[in-house]
């Protein structure tokens, strides 16, 4: 048994597909406690989806993890059967996709839709089903929910999508809730209302959240520890206030140099992160971000840097920070001779 | 006193929306959107999806028949509805370029790079050998940081942020003066944005380039733009210098608008308070009476509902339509 909700420690998977394999996830590990909120951002290709859907068992062939162990609620989920799987999907962890264009189906009912998942997992009856499908649709802020369940997904709005979207991953009282990109597809108005009600439910329900995202706007406002990632592994770890007002990566500090500001009067030239995201078939020897990193030292270009920690929580991989801690070391043996 | 390149007045653009005879529907895409842009500015155009602000700027270019309305460009018209007087195209297409959105919809898969950026000069004549095409090609791939290599290749073997670049290179082909930007970034990823911003404002200094800018990410917009249109449901709600719509919004959809974006900053948004707009938009095939806004507005009354509230110049260059801007003020 583990103290933790979730407790990944140093997750390999790959992807095998005709062109090669692709390492989508190198070395990662992550632990969250109950109730805990966890942002993972980065950009595509980065590997903050697969890590989440890892724990859920969606990463079926080509995907192949090589190592490491997944740790969920007491289940131990590399060792699990699919039949074993779908037990807990749905029921002690759920997701909300991207788009809610495209995870509904068009041809059923809201209303059906979220049955399904309470049959699934619960011995509820029709009319009790029905009842919880629509005390669902009020806690997720649907107005009529009578007449919604009816509906089908094309009389709603992207926003109403979304909402029957997490109503659905809620009808189970998860556990933990995985929400990827999910106001992405949103507008501002509407993603301000998104968020807002996740973080009711949150409160509601007491269930942890791993939000993937590469809009650092939402993490700070909504996370209370955020994963950095790049080219499959977690480059920094910290809580909202470390990263954002401490950040030790080069990574990091470039994404948050490059997000233009709103309140500034004169007009700054936005410090972009040169170069292009890593070709994950190949990958650099070292570090993955030293060909885009402006303070690419030797060792960069040859070997991965270690973790440095910061504390207790904020911890990096950057040789540069390892050098900082080197010297750093190497002035206090100075003084006490 | 600047020159003004562009100037928009009452621009309609109604698409047919089902029904026949007399009832037939209109979805009123954009709905009396007056604006002008001076030479070398960047004018910002942000409003949510459905609001009109990509159809604007395709009605411009004449992209779509307009409905109502006047363009002149460089005090010569393009289209008055009214008077139906309607210029031809093919000179002003290469004073006017657009810049698409999706740039993997945007580039034809079965051309190579170069033939993308050469079409362009193909149907203007523009190099009278090939030996001139190529250099051209060539030229305007180097302004977009791209290489002379890449001019055989595919657009499959580019990512995101390089096939913005083609766009952005068949764009500028043809020499335009005026660029209209329709969300070209909000498919890229966001190391990839600040280069493409920048590139923007570097080709705009180099080659006094003005600017339709039409996005739906309010920060990116006030990073390169010297105005800011605010659009809703086809109408345009307020229009000012976009330091000032920043710091000082006046109508209440600019003013939620803003408190909506998310802040990379944890403190500052732990301590912010939101104003969470209700509801959705409402369809603009049928849109509200009078201000179309007053369903989602904390401030409505009978009036809104009654008038249609008139754009006013409230401060020097700050314009904006409500009946309320006292109230929410």
């Amino acid at each position: 048994m583990s103290e933790y909700l979730v407790d990944i420690k140093n997750e390999r998977l790959s992807f095998f597909t005709p062109a090669g394999e692709v390492k989508a996830l190198n070395d990662v590990s992550i632990h969250m406690r109950e109730g805990e909120v966890l942002g993972i951002v980065g950009e595509s290709g980065s590997g903050k989806s697969v890590t989440a859907y890892s724990l859920m068992g969606l990463t079926a062939h080509p995907g192949k993890l090589i190592d490491g162990s997944l740790y969920f609620n007491g289940h131990q989920i590399e060792t699990m059967s699919d039949k074993e799987m779908r037990k807990i999907r749905g029921n002690e962890v759920s997701i909300i996709f991207q788009d809610p264009m495209t995870s509904l189906n068009p041809v059923y009912t809201i209303g059906n839709q979220i049955m399904e998942a309470v049959f699934l997992h619960t011995d509820k009856n029709r009319a009790q089903a029905k009842e919880r499908a629509r005390e669902l649709l009020e806690l997720v802020g649907i107005n009529e929910p009578e007449k919604r369940l009816r509906q089908y997904p094309h009389e709603l709005s992207g926003g109403m999508r979304q909402r029957v979207m997490i109503a659905i991953a809620l009808a189970c009282e998860p556990k933990l809730l995985i929400a990827d990109e999910p106001t992405t597809a949103l507008d501002v108005t509407i993603q301000a209302q998104i968020l807002e009600l996740m973080m009711e439910l949150k409160d509601k329900l007491g269930m942890a959240i791993i939000m993937i995202t590469h809009d650092l706007g939402v993490v700070a406002s909504m996370c209370e520890r955020i994963a950095v990632m790049y080219a499959g592994k977690i480059v920094e770890y910290g809580t909202a206030d470390d990263i954002f007002y401490s950040p030790k990566h080069e990574y990091t500090k470039g994404l948050i140099r490059s997000i233009p500001k709103l309140d500034t009067k004169e007009h700054e030239r936005l410090v972009p992160i040169e170069g292009t995201p890593v070709d994950m078939l190949n990958p650099p020897a070292g570090c993955p971000f030293a060909p885009r990193c402006d303070s690419c030292m030797k060792i960069c270009l040859r070997e991965m840097p270690p973790v440095t920690h910061f504390g207790r929580v904020h911890y990096t991989q950057c040789w540069l920070n390892q050098k900082e801690e080197m010297e750093a070391k190497q002035e206090k043996g100075a003084a006490n001779e | 006193m600047s020159e003004k390149l562009v100037q928009v007045e009452h621009l309609r653009q109604y698409f047919p929306g089902g029904g026949f005879g007399k009832h037939k529907k209109y979805i009123q895409a954009v709905d009396d959107v007056s604006f002008t842009i001076d030479r070398g500015e960047t004018l910002g155009l942000v409003g949510e999806s459905g609001c009109g602000k990509t159809t604007t700027g395709r009605t411009l270019l004449r992209l779509y028949e307009p409905t109502g309305g006047r363009f002149l460009y460089d005090n010569e018209v393009i289209f008055d509805v009214e008077k139906k007087q309607y210029a031809a195209m093919l000179p002003y297409r290469k004073k006017m370029q657009i810049v698409f959105q999706d740039p993997y919809a945007s580039l034809d898969p079965r051309m190579t790079i170069g033939d993308i950026v050469g079409e362009a000069i193909d149907v203007h004549k523009i190099a009278s050998n090939k030996q001139e095409r190529y250099e051209i090609i060539i030229e305007m791939l180097r302004r977009v940081g791209l290489n002379s290599e890449h001019a055989n290749r595919y657009p499959h073997e580019f990512s995101g942020g390089q096939r913005q670049r083609v766009g952005i290179a068949r764009a500028l082909a043809v020499k335009p003066e005026f660029i209209v930007c329709d969300e070209p970034i909000s498919a890229l990823d966001v190391s990839i944005q600040a280069q493409v911003i920048n590139m923007f404002e570097d080709l705009q200094a180099e080659m006094g380039l003005t600017y339709l800018f039409i996005a739906h990410d309010l920060s990116a917009v006030k990073h390169i733009s010297n105005r800011i249109g605010v659009m809703y449901l086809g109408r345009m709600v307020e229009l000012a210098d976009s330091y000032e719509l920043i710091t000082r919004p006046l109508h209440p959809y600019t003013k939620s608008l803003i408190s909506a974006i998310p802040v990379a900053d944890p403190k500052a948004a732990r301590d912010s308070k939101r104003i969470v707009l209700e509801g959705d938009v409402p369809s603009p095939l049928n849109p509200p009476s009078g201000c179309r806004f007053r369903t989602r507005c904390p401030y409505a009354d009978e009036q809104c509902a009654a008038q249609t509230p008139e754009w006013r110049e409230l401060e020097k260059g700050h314009f904006a339509a409500c009946h309320h801007i006292d109230k929410c003020n």
